[in-house]
């Protein structure tokens, strides 16, 4: 049994989550706003019509107000790294620490510059360098999600470094490899766009509360189109990089693209769920269906998963014990061979503290024949390796239909705003209102199924999440907790607050 | 010479001075990092590792120590 309280595990898992989840309200906006900024801009310079130009500064605004509120709170995210989660840090800190701090230094960098001509610029700086600004930013606040996503990615998909018994730490043996992790690259292509998602949804719900409110109605028609257009092609881009998403999923965490499937038992031929009601109740191994009701697409999740009609998508139940005629090795196995590599690493750890540099170097290279299952080690049971299927099933889905949804959406508002029937169009604006709603539940739902799908590891296959936190008292966490949600929860409050009182303005404010 | 340092500071001092909504964002950005800094920060997010131990080496015994604790 390893010791350590699963109750500190969890409000160490739950803070971070929370944190992490509240500092992703603000950063898809700033990802996909800062372009949108960019093409109300060129539009105006384009056109020289200062109606663009009172359109461009309305939504720079409200883009200034979200980066104000949101900028920083994902320092919280590094002070946690630091105090809950000590081990992991250590461990891969040697390889994330520079990277991660000059993109800050970049970051303050571009602010400082690109971001004061943006808003201080106006009438003091040529309109084409103003123009170069906007874009500059947009570019900046992109590239700056780069390299935490590379961290991200690798955590997922541990490539490119070894293990250093020694300093207890992982290091590069190839920056090549981490970068452009397949992972890693599916990450950002998805992100982003699912930023431009969110940002063109954002545009269409205030533009549609002004339709209804009758209010700037042709600012709010002229920010839709543009908006539209971005959003139905980032949302058609983000049904692709999802696609690609799952299928690198598939191929190197099969248990959460099992989870993700409510997949127990495996199958050639797989079908995709469209539609499903996931029983809640069931475990891995037992007789009990895995559905109350769903409804498949036959072959899709074959295809989805490895690009072939037929081939054999691994469930649930396979990866756990195991499957001899498909070629895969069970989690039992990997748990035996882990518990080797850890045995090991004991044994070189006891050696160097006598000075026996012989069995150390012994140690080691038995080490090394099974370090790649050390972290299935850890644990106590193969059920533990199988993520919260409820959770995984059902927050995918939901990305996923909201994901075919919002080509539609865009398209529709992008047809009849062209049209110049929008605004007879009454009962399509409600819907239009709740998109960024919509918007922000997909986003949440993203990272609920890459984190919680690929529980319990911190570093897939290496360190589960018990062991990369801090041995510290249940209490200390909570009340940390406790603090940190008031302080956040106030700074939303004004977000909002601040925000709805911008938007109630309108672009006349200025 | 002179002059492009001088006009860099009166773009920022004006760019501040005129400002209107972004002086309530200023107000939230310092408080903000004021709580993260002065009380978070300081109280209740101390570097575990760095708060316990004085060098690196001692670190990654100490984590090494951590990572294999539960093997018998
Ligand atoms: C049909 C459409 C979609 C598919 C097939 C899809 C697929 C996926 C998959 C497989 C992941 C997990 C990747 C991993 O664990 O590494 C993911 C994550 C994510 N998705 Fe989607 N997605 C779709 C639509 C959307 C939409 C519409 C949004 C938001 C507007 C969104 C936002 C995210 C985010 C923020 C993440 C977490 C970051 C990441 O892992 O890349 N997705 N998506």
């Amino acid at each position: 049994m390893i010791d350590v309280d699963p109750s500190l595990v969890n409000w160490s898992r739950a803070m971070f989550a929370f944190t992490a989840m509240y500092h992703w309200i603000f950063v898809p906006l700033t990802l996909g706003l800062s372009f949108l900024c960019a093409f109300y801009e060129t539009i105006y310079l384009k056109t020289g019509n200062e109606q663009w130009k009172t359109i461009t500064k309305f939504w720079m605004t409200l883009f200034g107000i979200n980066f104000a509120i949101g900028v920083a709170t994902g320092i919280i995210l590094e002070f946690e790294f630091g105090t809950n989660w000590s081990n992991y840090s250590w461990m891969v800190g040697d390889i994330f620490g520079a990277p991660l701090a000059i993109e800050g230094i970049f970051a303050f960098f571009m602010e400082a510059s690109f971001f004061a001509v943006m808003f201080f610029g106006w009438n003091r700086v040529s309109k084409g360098f103003h123009c170069f600004s906007t874009w500059m930013v947009a570019v900046g606040s992109n590239l700056s999600a780069v390299w935490i996503l590379v961290a991200n990615g690798w955590m997922q998909n541990p490539v490119g470094m070894a293990f250093n018994p020694e300093k207890a730490r992982f290091e590069m043996e190839s920056f090549a490899e981490v970068v452009f992790n397949p992972i890693a690259v599916s990450k950002f292509t998805h992100t982003s766009s699912s930023g431009f998602v969110m940002a063109s949804a954002f545009v269409l719900t205030v533009s549609c509360w002004y339709l209804l409110k009758r209010r700037h109605i042709e600012m709010a028609k002229k920010s839709i189109v543009v908006a539209c257009v971005f959003g139905f092609v980032a949302s058609c881009f983000v049904g692709f990089t999802g696609d690609e998403a799952a299928y690198e999923v598939a191929q190197k965490q099969p248990m959460k693209l099992a989870a993700m499937e409510g997949l127990y038992k495996g199958e050639r031929g797989a079908g995709l769920v469209a539609m499903g009601i996931v029983n809640d109740v069931k475990s891995p191994g037992d007789v009990q269906d895995p559905f109350f009701f769903e409804v498949k697409i036959p072959q899709l999740l074959s295809l989805l998963a490895n690009r072939e009609f037929g081939s054999f998508v691994p469930g649930i139940d396979d990866l756990v014990w195991g499957n001899e005629e498909e070629n895969i090795m069970g989690v039992n196995t990997m748990m035996e061979k882990g518990r080797y590599a850890l045995t090991d690493l004991a044994a070189f750890k006891e050696a160097k503290k006598a000075g026996n540099e012989q069995a150390a170097e012994a140690a080691l290279a038995r080490f090394n024949e099974n370090q790649e299952y050390m972290g299935y080690g850890y644990l106590d049971t193969p059920e533990e390796a199988v993520p919260p299927v409820f959770i995984v099933f059902n927050s995918f889905h939901l990305m996923a239909v909201l994901g075919s949804l919002f080509p539609v959406i865009f398209g529709a508002f992008l047809f009849f705003t062209v049209k110049g029937q929008i605004t007879e169009k009454r009962w399509l604006l409600p819907i239009g209102l709740s998109t960024a709603l919509l918007g922000l539940f997909a986003q949440q739902a993203g990272w609920v199924t890459a984190e919680v799908g690929r529980q319990p590891w911190a570093i897939q296959g290496l360190m589960p999440v018990k062991i990369a936190t801090t041995n510290l008292s249940t209490t200390a966490v909570q009340v940390t907790f406790a603090m940190f949600a008031v302080v956040f929860t106030l700074l939303l409050v004004a977000e909002i607050f601040i925000m709805l009182k911008q938007i109630s303005i309108g672009p006349e404010g200025h | 010479m002179i002059e492009a340092p001088a006009k860099i500071f009166s773009f920022y001092r004006d760019g501040f001075r005129n400002m209107t909504v972004g002086k309530t964002l200023w107000k939230i950005i310092f408080i903000k990092l004021l709580v993260m800094f002065a009380v978070l920060k300081l109280f209740f997010f101390p570097n575990y590792l760095k708060q316990n131990f004085d060098t690196d080496a001692q670190r990654g015994a100490h984590v090494l120590e951590q990572i294999t604790r539960h093997v018998n």
